[in-house]
């Protein structure tokens, strides 16, 4: 059977989840081969051979965390010589979209970006999208080379599958190029405790109809009370209320939870392209004739100041 | 020496306009209306900023694109842009990114850069790729999702504001950057800047000008292929209540009713 490159997205040896969504999509289409880059690398494979993995390209080098992207593109090559893989998955975050798009480059293939799905099809992988702001879905494929496929996170349910998951040592020379952007410092960023945005199953995002920064542990309470992530709209980041990170949208993370709930929000463009595609949406906004409204399951025109903590109050009751 | 700037922009039908696709499943660009991409218009402001900084500094915006683009080119130019260069050819129709990157490589080379500048991705494709794929073509570093730029005698710095960390980059000119709508509005045209604008250069190159050839571009040459398209069944109408001071429990009745609690 053809084996299928998996890039592994982890903090130090944690694997993040999109990768086991990854590690699901892959086998619909060949034997995941993984391949773990930087500090931690190796201690990756248990968690990668519960879940579908047959091997895992494991290398660890100073120059991954401090130059930008070249080094694990450098990687990525030496991997795909390697296995001559029958596709590369990535998932669709800032680096591994980057690392894709000069990989693609590099080895000469098409590269679709954004998947949501993934199937086997008689002339390779066929790569469902949603474009124009979740409006349309496309399907497609690469037509040329070997396919290179970003596929957003929650785009498939994890699921365990035992395989061997058998370390092997992947041996990178470095180009000339690969020390070229210099990362001078790394701050992290601290955590919150609460899920992650885009891997979260509920999100609770505030608006300008929130009205500060002050105000935003209303939308938190709430978040706390479900267990869920905090998003927010650009007018809330912008106005500097909370942070980028947490921004929803086409120019922020794209959200696709079990349940997604706005307040304050009024639902433009450019934040449904974040979180259209939620399987069931709520929404609180006084104006009756905001455009969230469209979207939603259930709406509550009303003021959130006094619909948000009554419902925190109800669920905190309920769940006891 | 003059800091010789190239701004990557592109000209992308109207977000809030009715978009979709046309029989060939490329993107509709005859029905909507087209702009200067928003997230480009960031990518314009700190290539002005950069030019005041420096000595001397030559700022290019490029397009590749059909001959309406040349409206984007326009609007740079009166923000402030110095000369324009738009890639226009009919077998340019349907190029998927390794094309575009390929285009926009050769026209970068051909005008002569220091430093190139790009949005973080265009408001219809949202790939966000084409700075890397770039920077891969040219062979030089990509400092890449930046919300804060600066040069100073031939490195370029800058802050990329990432998921999980926030980053301090730096590299050597020439290098290809790109910058997020996190990095500073964009100024609006002067009525001033406007007049001007009409009187600056917009050369015109074909690919017989870049020495491509028609078949490594276009849907032809393509890299992908779109096989189908279907517009989103719009969401079944929710049930929508107005709050009578019982609001918040009756929507907590409904996340019950779904099992969210
Ligand atoms: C290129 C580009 C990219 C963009 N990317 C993004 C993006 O990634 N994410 C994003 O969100 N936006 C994005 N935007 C901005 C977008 O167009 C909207 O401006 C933004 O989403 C508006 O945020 P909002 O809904 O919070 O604010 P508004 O549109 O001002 O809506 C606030 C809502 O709150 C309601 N409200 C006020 N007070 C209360 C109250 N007490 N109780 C209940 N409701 C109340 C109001 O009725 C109103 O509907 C982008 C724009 C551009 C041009
Ligand atoms: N046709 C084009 N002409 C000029 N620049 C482009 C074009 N397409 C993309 N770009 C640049 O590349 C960036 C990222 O685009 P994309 O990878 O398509 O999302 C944009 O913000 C532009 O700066």
């Amino acid at each position: 059977m053809a084996e299928v490159l998996v890039y592994v997205d982890h903090v130090d040896g944690a694997v993040r989840k999109p990768t086991l969504e990854l590690l699901t999509l892959a086998r619909r289409i060949g034997e995941p081969v993984a391949v773990a880059l930087g500090a931690g690398a190796e201690s990756t494979a248990s968690v990668l051979a519960e879940h579908g993995a047959v091997r895992v390209l494991a290398a660890d080098a100073s120059e991954f965390a401090d130059y930008l992207v070249v080094p694990k593109v450098d990687a990525l090559q030496a991997a795909y010589e390697a296995v001559s893989p029958a596709a590369v998955l990535f998932p669709s975050s800032a680096e591994g979209k980057e690392i894709a798009a000069r990989l693609a480059v590099r080895i000469g293939s098409g590269i679709i970006t954004d998947a949501v799905d993934l199937e086997a099809g008689a002339e390779g992988p066929v790569v469902t999208q949603s474009v124009f702001a979740a409006a349309f879905t496309t399907k497609s494929r690469v037509s040329r080379g070997t396919p290179v496929i970003t596929v957003k996170p929650n785009s498939a349910a994890v699921e365990a599958a035992a395989a061997a998951g058998v370390v092997e040592a992947l041996s990178v020379s470095f180009s000339e190029r690969a020390a070229g952007t210099k990362v001078v410092s790394r701050t992290p960023r601290e955590s919150t405790g609460r899920p992650e945005l885009t891997e979260a199953a509920i999100v609770v995002s505030g608006g300008r109809g929130v009205g500060g920064a002050e105000n935003f542990p209303v939308v938190e309470a709430l978040a706390d009370s479900l267990g869920a992530a905090v998003g927010a709209s650009r007018a809330a980041v912008d106005a500097g209320w909370y942070p980028h990170t947490n921004q929803v949208g086409q120019t922020g993370k794209t959200v696709s939870p079990q349940l997604y709930v706005a307040a304050g929000i009024s639902g433009a463009i450019q934040h449904r392209a974040g979180m259209q595609t939620s399987k069931t949406i709520v929404a609180v906004n006084k104006d009756a004739e905001a455009p969230i409204f469209d979207l939603v399951d259930y709406g509550v025109v009303g003021d959130l100041f006094e619909v948000v903590p009554q419902l925190t109050e109800e669920v905190k009751t309920r769940k006891g | 020496m003059s800091l010789r700037i190239v701004v990557c922009v592109k000209y992308v039908p109207d977000a809030t306009g009715d978009r979709h696709f046309a029989e060939d499943l490329t993107v509709d660009r005859d029905d909507v209306d087209g702009l200067l991409s928003e997230l480009d218009e960031y990518a314009v402001e700190q290539a002005l900023q950069i030019a005041d900084e420096a000595d001397d500094a030559e700022i290019t915006v490029l397009t590749v694109g059909p001959e309406d683009a040349r409206d984007a080119l326009r609007k740079a130019l009166s923000m402030g842009a110095d000369k324009a260069v738009h890639v226009e050819d009919d077998d340019l129709h349907g190029t998927d990114a390794l094309g575009t990157s390929l285009v926009l490589a050769k026209a970068v080379e051909k005008t002569g850069y220091d430093l190139v500048v790009c949005g973080m991705a265009s408001t219809d494709g949202t790939m966000g790729v084409l700075p890397a794929m770039l920077a891969e073509r040219l062979g030089v570093p990509q400092v890449s999702l930046l919300s804060e730029v600066s040069v100073e005698g031939g490195t370029v710095k800058g802050r990329r504001d990432g998921d999980s960390a926030t980053e301090l980059l730096e590299a050597a000119l020439p290098a290809v950057v790109s910058v997020t709508d996190q990095s500073g509005e964009a100024r609006y045209p002067s009525f001033k800047g406007i007049m001007a604008a009409k009187k600056k250069p917009v050369t015109s190159w074909d690919l017989e000008d870049l020495e491509i050839e028609s078949d490594e571009v276009g849907l032809e040459g393509a890299w992908t292929v779109v096989d189908g398209a279907t517009e989103r069944p719009a969401r079944t109408a929710g049930t929508i209540v107005k709050d009578e001071g019982e609001g918040g429990k009756q929507l907590a009745a409904f996340l019950a009713e779904r099992k969210f609690i």
